[in-house]
């Protein structure tokens, strides 16, 4: 088990952006990439809350499997979804390396934070808005769902994600009713 | 204005409903036959409070209504008029009436001419049939009636003003550089300070005042709006207000009013010293902290009323907080933040022992570690309660309303009934409060409406003709109990399983015991009324009576005997936010178990279960039969032990059922902190929240009530599949 501590990793932060304050032009937003199966995927900084070491969570009875389940951040509840199983890229192994990112979103004037279960955080980038192309449909959720497009650097391409979809309740929500409704008539 | 007064609306939205239900419940208590004058004169206070708010907020509407109100309240308090039913149905019509202005303006809504013209109107013609005592409500408030007859006037005016306060002004909260800054603002302003009155240093009393002022304003101003200014203080001071020379024909208007009570006798202390702005600052910020001001009917500024009103006495604090969702303030006994203070005093103490010790460590001092820690442990625990103890209210709160409300009723039904209201001073979690008011205002409607008969079949019964509901609230174990009881006819079974079969709620041939079809009334859509009246009847009452306070993490319980009278128990925890945990080992998983709902836990005897078709197993303890819900089976969970030799049953019970739970260890007691899971997640059923164990990790708190309706449906769908 690794703990990123969350001062290390905006010390870390800080640091980039002290190097790039130097330079004058607008460098764009700023993007933390992670690994996930090979691909590297970002999502806007400005969600992340902070990233941890892969740490076993309570299990919630009876949920979708790609719902790990709940972990403690200081005193709040938060829960885990593990992205490779929710869009089902392959199965899941935790290894060393494995981490949570911990994001929030907020919808309305409420705001919600999730952990997801990623590969290994690569780095941080920064991503001209214009840059970004726009991704093609191929009927992968993760793709048509969650994904505000494609961006190229380096010969590597980085897949842009929609933090807010990417949180989603609703599908759970689903999923719960239904097993609900599922035993109502007897299973 | 010289200060943004919108930032006080709140404020005065908060007293002014607080004064609403004094004054209800005064006139509530006021028997025609022998007024008690101080129950007048609490109704008055408040009323003239409301009145000083609200001229001072510029809620004109409210203020002219009240002056109308205060007026008639006047003649009563002064005896020149007797109290009479009408009266006081007028007055209770009134004060909805303000009550519902109030509401329209805190919502920002325009208030209609409509909402409160008719009982302005009653409320004069009832003034008006006895004409001489007009001039006693002149002379008790002529600002506002100068206001309506003093025509509007131009050119300009020099005013002489004289203003002597009482010694005491001070404290009252009103600060003269306050009114002259007002006064400022009207015309140019000269003010002269008369300092003979100030005694020598050491004799002076720093929360008096000693000076006076003699002023010459000029401009073009009528004489209500320099009135305004002085509005509060009126009651505390010598005050006249005098043209000296008018460029346009004015009508003189003087006036003089003095202080009805004279409470000092700092007064004779004599004079000399000069300095006074700095004794004026201090005595500001002194008379804003005090808090328990003298009583003294009448004479004091109404701010003072307003907070010796709530000192005075905790039954006649309001249901405000619960009545308007908006605000969300509340209001802690200073006692209250006096032992929290202490407490937080004794842990830094402990603490800062513990740090002691810490820096130089060694064996020896084992012992005096333990007992620290175990200081810690206390005060930390005592600390909590006392946090608790501040989100607790007196369920008077909630129960203020119903001696109005019964009251109408009888009047629209035609009943005669007796509230008996005991336990009103048991405290009760603030949210909860909030959320337990309308279903009780449901159950108590439904006993007046459907339990209590009229006159005429008690009298035939051989019961008396008044009826009797009684409300009372009580601790019972970690719970909170409120009962409503009620004499009257019970629930007739019969109807109800007729009407129950007929809406498919139960088979025809069903065996239900009496309690169980007592319970039905609870269910969706159920109404045996049979005329559908506009106070219950719609049958959408009852199932959300019990929504409600399930999801308050209550129950609700009806016991009836036809005949004799019904009983609705209603069982809350106390508070939403800590809860006595058992923790249960169920494979890898901790859970807790809410130990209110515990009856009993035992070693599963394998001979005792037996096992009934459909899936359904049942543990026989003594007389009673348990069903078994295997709860590595209901929530998934990867276990060894699957079989019933090595587990235990804890027997919790809710709503009078009992179910066991099939687990694998019992382990500690422990007090937890709810966390909602729909704060990041969505809420599941059978869980009722999470908490955050010693270690760190998480643990699922258990929903014994969920789980039961989890086990109640599944059962019912393997019967049907079985069928």
């Amino acid at each position: 088990m690794i703990d990123v501590d969350e001062d290390l990793t905006s010390a870390y932060l800080m640091e980039i952006e002290y190097n790039e304050n130097s330079e004058p032009e607008d460098l764009g937003d700023e993007y933390l990439g992670f690994a996930l199966e090979g691909e590297t995927y970002c999502v806007d900084i400005l969600s992340v809350k902070e990233i941890r070491g892969w740490s076993e969570p309570t299990v919630l009875p009876n949920a979708p499997s790609y719902v790990k389940g709940i972990i403690n951040i200081r005193g709040d509840i938060v829960p885990i979804v593990d992205i490779r199983e929710r869009y089902q890229l392959s199965e899941s192994t935790y290894s060393k390396t494995t981490v949570i990112i911990i994001l929030s979103v907020t919808s309305g004037n409420k705001s919600r934070v999730m952990g997801i279960v990623v590969d290994a955080v690569s780095d941080v980038l920064n991503i001209k808005q214009e840059k970004i192309k726009e991704a093609p449909k191929n009927g992968n959720r993760l793709n048509d769902e969650n994904v505000l497009g494609l961006y190229n650097h380096n010969n590597k391409v980085y897949i842009l994600l929609n933090v807010e979809s990417l949180l989603d309740l609703s599908e759970i929500k689903q999923y719960y009713s239904r097993q609900f409704d599922l035993e109502a008539v007897g299973e | 204005m010289s200060i943004d007064l919108s930032q006080f609306h709140q404020v005065f939205f908060e007293e002014s409903f607080d004064g609403l239900d004094i004054m209800e419940q005064g006139l509530l208590n006021l028997s025609t036959d022998q007024p008690d004058s101080e129950t007048i004169n609490s109704i008055f206070r408040a009323a003239h409070s409301i009145k000083g708010g609200s001229a001072t907020f510029h809620f004109t509407v409210v203020a002219e209504f009240t002056h109308v109100l205060e007026t008639l309240l006047d003649e009563v308090r002064n005896g020149d008029r007797a109290v009479t039913s009408q009266m006081i149905d007028l007055l209770l019509k009134s004060v909805d009436c303000l009550r519902t202005i109030l509401s329209k303006l805190q919502a920002k809504k325009p208030v209609n001419k409509s909402d409160y013209k008719p009982i302005e109107d009653e409320l004069t013609a009832l003034i008006e049939n006895e004409t001489n005592s007009d001039s006693i409500s002149l002379d008790s408030d002529p600002e506002l009636n100068d206001k309506k007859s003093m025509p509007s006037k131009a050119g300009e005016t020099i005013w002489q003003i004289e203003f002597i306060p009482e010694s005491y002004i001070v404290r009252t909260g009103n600060e003269p550089i306050r009114m002259f800054r007002e006064l400022e603002s009207l015309g140019e302003l000269t003010v002269e300070a008369n300092t003979s009155k100030v005694p020598y240093l050491e004799e002076l009393e720093e929360d008096s005042c000693y000076l006076s002022w003699s002023m010459t304003l000029v401009g073009d101003i009528e004489k209500s709006a320099i009135e305004e200014v002085f509005e509060w203080v009126v009651e505390d001071c010598q005050l006249s207000i005098e043209i000296v020379e008018s460029k346009s024909a004015t009508e003189e208007n003087e006036r003089k009013a003095e202080s009805s009570k004279p409470n000092q006798s700092e007064d004779n202390v004599h004079a000399d010293s000069k300095n006074s702005s700095e004794t004026k600052i201090s005595v500001d910020t002194k008379s804003t902290i005090k808090t328990a001001p003298k009583l003294s009917a009448g004479s004091s500024a109404s701010v003072e009323k307003q907070l010796s009103n709530t000192a005075e006495s905790s039954e006649e604090k309001s249901t405000s907080t619960v009545a308007s969702a908006t605000s969300s303030s509340i209001r802690v006994g200073i006692d209250k933040v006096d032992s929290l203070i202490n407490l937080v005093g004794e842990l830094v103490i402990t603490q800062s022992m513990l740090g002691q010790m810490g820096e130089e460590f060694d064996i020896t001092k084992l012992e005096r570690l333990k007992e620290g820690l175990m200081q810690l442990e206390q005060n930390t625990r005592e600390l909590q309660e006392s946090v608790m103890q501040i989100r607790m209210l007196p369920i008077s709160f909630v129960f203020n309303r119903f001696p109005r409300m019964v009251r109408d009723l009888c009047g629209r039904f035609d009943k005669k009934v007796d509230l008996i209201i005991t336990g009103e001073n048991t405290e009760l979690d603030k949210t909860v409060m909030e959320q337990i008011g309308d279903p009780l205002v449901h159950l108590v409607r439904n006993s007046l409406d459907h339990g209590i008969e009229t006159p005429e079949i008690r009298e035939a019964a051989g019961k008396s003709a008044t009826g009797k509901v009684e409300l009372n609230a009580f601790h019972q174990g970690g719970n909170i109990v409120i009962e409503i009881v009620d004499d009257g006819a019970g629930i007739n079974r019969e109807k109800v399983l007729s009407k129950a079969i007929e809406r498919g709620l139960v088979q025809e041939n069903q065996e239900l015991s009496e309690a169980e079809i007592d319970q039905l009334i609870f269910e969706p859509g159920f109404s045996t009324a049979d005329v559908v009246s506009d106070v219950s009847g719609r049958g959408v009452g009852m199932d959300v009576v019990k929504k409600n306070i399930n999801a308050l993490g209550g129950s609700v319980y009806v016991e009836s005997t036809p005949g004799v009278g019904s009983t609705f128990s209603i069982r809350l925890p106390l508070t939403l936010a800590i809860l006595d945990g058992q923790l249960i080992r169920v494979g890898s998983q901790t859970y807790v178990v809410p130990l209110t709902s515990i009856v009993e836990s035992i070693q599963i005897k394998s001979p005792d279960v037996l096992k009934i078709a459909g899936g359904l197993d049942i543990y026989k303890l003594r007389d009673d039969h348990v069903p078994i819900l295997k709860l590595y089976d209901t929530f998934n969970i990867d276990t060894k032990n699957k079989d019933y030799h090595n587990s235990i049953l804890v027997v919790v019970e809710t709503g009078g059922k009992k179910i066991g739970f099939m687990v694998d260890e019992l382990l500690s007691q422990q007090q937890v902190v709810i966390k909602s899971l729909e704060t990041n997640f969505i809420a599941i059923e059978g869980i009722s929240g999470a908490t955050i164990l010693g270690d760190g990790r998480v643990a699922l708190i258990l929903d014994v009530l969920g789980m039961l309706k989890r086990l109640s449906t599944k059962n019912k769908n393997q019967r049907e599949r079985a069928a």
